[in-house]
């Protein structure tokens, strides 16, 4: 084939549903593939930690389903990369169970549905260690200790194309992949018809994020991408979006340091020469990518390590004086969480909204604060019973500061519950990492079944 | 009339581009793009100093260690720079996981037109 066609109508699947008017226009273009990405790690290291998506379960299902009635209506492969916001083996299981769900529903099939697994085990990683491997850390990070791997909870590998490619091999139908590059999900397609890396490679970059590479903004609308020798095409199927030279040069800035190199398993895609052109009103070609095949095989590591199990408490202070001085309003609180805790074992965290809640030390305008604060009052600790009073004592407290020259002597804070509420554990991102592997396929095993 | 005549020549980066934004890169790096609509904004925006990586270092207030990337991107007539988080994102205490709030203090960056 001279062209293939991969549309792509949501960057996040699950997050937020898909817009079904511009997905349907997308369909009836005549695709080749439909794929999506649905991981992400912008959603903080709790679910996966915690092994949970932060997506609502309703809104995963109505994007694959709506993705699968099309894909089996056209006879054309379905691509899902990093299941249910994580990709960790629980979401593999949870959308694979989905697809099979929907296809009954609908009696749908007979098709061939493909998964495969990215979830590392710790004991993998410290044979890696001890075997002379190190585990070398990225954005700067130092080698990985096995005391942070001991202190990880979950670990994901990042997949490559290689799984989807294999399962393309084996004639799926349906892939459901596990954490796994966005870029991957769709170069994979375009690699299984021989087209290049470079331009296979950027058809995912492009495509991964839907419609954020279109303009005027507006999320969760298809995109169409098609594949050349030569080039790649993108075109906005919603009729109010375009794709413009800006808005896809712009996307190629998108939540990454550099807008010109892309790492995957395997290499790195290079667009310090990609040149821009307007080849109709609504689509945009790209030419001049370039692929650096990788000298070593190197798999991202992502890992969420727990802190300590949470509950949040909310304050308002309105007395200037008192947001004059909140800074020894927080310290009174700790203090007395020190006095019936002890100095360590658990933490306290103040985020002081109307002064810098949102940027901490970021912040060029921390010394002016508004009229009024609202503080949020993160509790941990170990138990959650423990978390609980933590949270209670670093909040409560707060109404008791004793400040000299305070005019308000029946309290201090203004609370609007009188109770703190319960939250997901606390996590930390604990593996930001690369791990040396000999077969690009060692660390994702594939699975096939026959659905209808 | 403010009599210095330099004052008129005085723009917030706001009033010139067409994107501000913030966004995590990765787990451990906040990124931020500055987006022009046309060639000769993002010309004269460079031209004028207003954006270096000393100047943004010195507006959040970091340590230039930790400004990883500092690029202008002639394509999409953007400047873009990249530091690292104190700690990564949704550690316990980050009042912004995604890292899409911190573009407000770039706006009112104060761009000297006539340079």
């Amino acid at each position: 084939m001279d062209s293939l066609k991969i549309i792509c109508p949501n960057g996040h699947l699950g997050f937020a549903p898909l817009k079904p008017a511009s997905f349907h226009i997308g369909v009836d273009a005549g695709p080749d593939y439909i794929a999506a990405d649905s991981g992400s790690d912008d959603i903080g290291p709790t679910p996966l930690g915690n092994d949970t998506s932060c997506s609502p379960r309703d809104w995963q299902e109505h994007d694959l389903e709506v993705m699968l009635l099309a894909s089996r209506k056209l006879g054309v492969p379905m691509i899902i990369g990093s299941a249910g916001d994580t990709g960790t083996n629980s979401r593999v299981d949870l959308f694979v169970g989905m697809i099979r769900a929907i296809a009954a529903r609908h009696r749908l099939g007979p098709f061939r549905l493909g998964w495969f697994y990215s979830e590392l085990d710790r004991e993998v990683v410290r044979a890696k260690i001890r075997g002379g491997s190190p585990i070398l850390g990225l954005d700067g990070r130092p080698e990985l200790t096995e005391a942070q791997l001991d202190g990880t909870a979950r670990i994901v590998a990042m997949a490559g194309v290689h799984p989807f490619r294999r399962l393309l091999e084996q004639g799926c139908d349906v892939i459901i992949g596990g954490r796994s590059s966005d870029s991957a999900i769709f170069a994979a397609a375009a690699l299984h018809h021989g087209f290049p890396e470079a331009q296979a490679y950027y058809l995912g970059k492009v495509l991964e994020c839907a419609s954020f590479c279109a303009e005027p903004y507006g999320g969760k609308e298809t995109v169409m991408g098609e594949i050349t020798a030569t080039h790649v095409d993108v075109t906005a199927m919603h009729p109010g979006q375009r794709c413009t030279v800006a808005s896809v040069a712009g996307h190629a800035m998108y939540e990454r340091s550099s807008p010109f190199s892309e790492y995957v398993l395997g290499g790195m895609l290079d667009m310090t020469n990609c040149h821009y052109s307007q080849l109709t009103e609504r689509t945009a070609r790209i030419t001049g990518m370039r692929f650096e095949p990788a000298r070593q095989l190197r798999v991202k590591l992502e890992g969420a390590g727990k802190v300590g199990e949470r509950f949040v408490g909310i304050a308002g202070i309105r007395d200037p004086y008192t947001i004059a001085n909140i800074d020894r309003v927080i310290e009174w609180a700790r203090e007395q969480t020190r006095e019936r805790f002890g100095p360590d074992g658990w933490s306290l965290h103040y985020s002081v909204y109307g002064r810098n809640g949102v940027m901490g030390d970021l912040d060029p305008m921390r010394h002016r604060p508004g009229h009024e604060l609202c503080v949020v009052v993160q509790g941990i600790a170990p138990t959650r019973e423990m978390a609980e009073e933590v949270a209670m004592t670093g909040t409560r407290q707060m109404f008791y500061a004793r400040l000299p020259d305070v005019k308000g002597t029946a309290g201090g804070a203004a609370f609007p519950l009188d109770e703190v509420l319960p939250a997901s554990p606390a996590f930390r991102w604990t593996l930001n990492h690369t791990m040396a592997v000999d077969d690009p396929m060692e660390l994702f095993p594939v699975h096939t079944d026959r659905v209808g | 009339m403010n009599g210095t005549g330099e004052a008129n020549s005085i723009r917030r980066l706001a009033e010139l581009a067409k994107t501000i934004r913030s966004k995590n890169a990765g787990t451990d790096k906040i990124t931020f793009d500055i987006i022009f609509r046309e060639r000769e904004t993002y010309e004269m925006v460079k031209r004028s100093g207003a954006l270096t990586p000393e100047r943004v270092c010195a507006l959040y207030g970091i340590d230039p260690a930790r400004l990883t990337d500092f690029v202008a991107f002639d394509p999409a007539f953007a400047i873009k720079f990249t530091f690292l988080r104190k700690e990564p994102s949704g550690s316990p205490g980050d009042g912004d996981i995604f890292g899409a709030q911190q573009y407000a203090p770039l706006l009112d960056v104060e761009v000297d037109i006539g340079a």
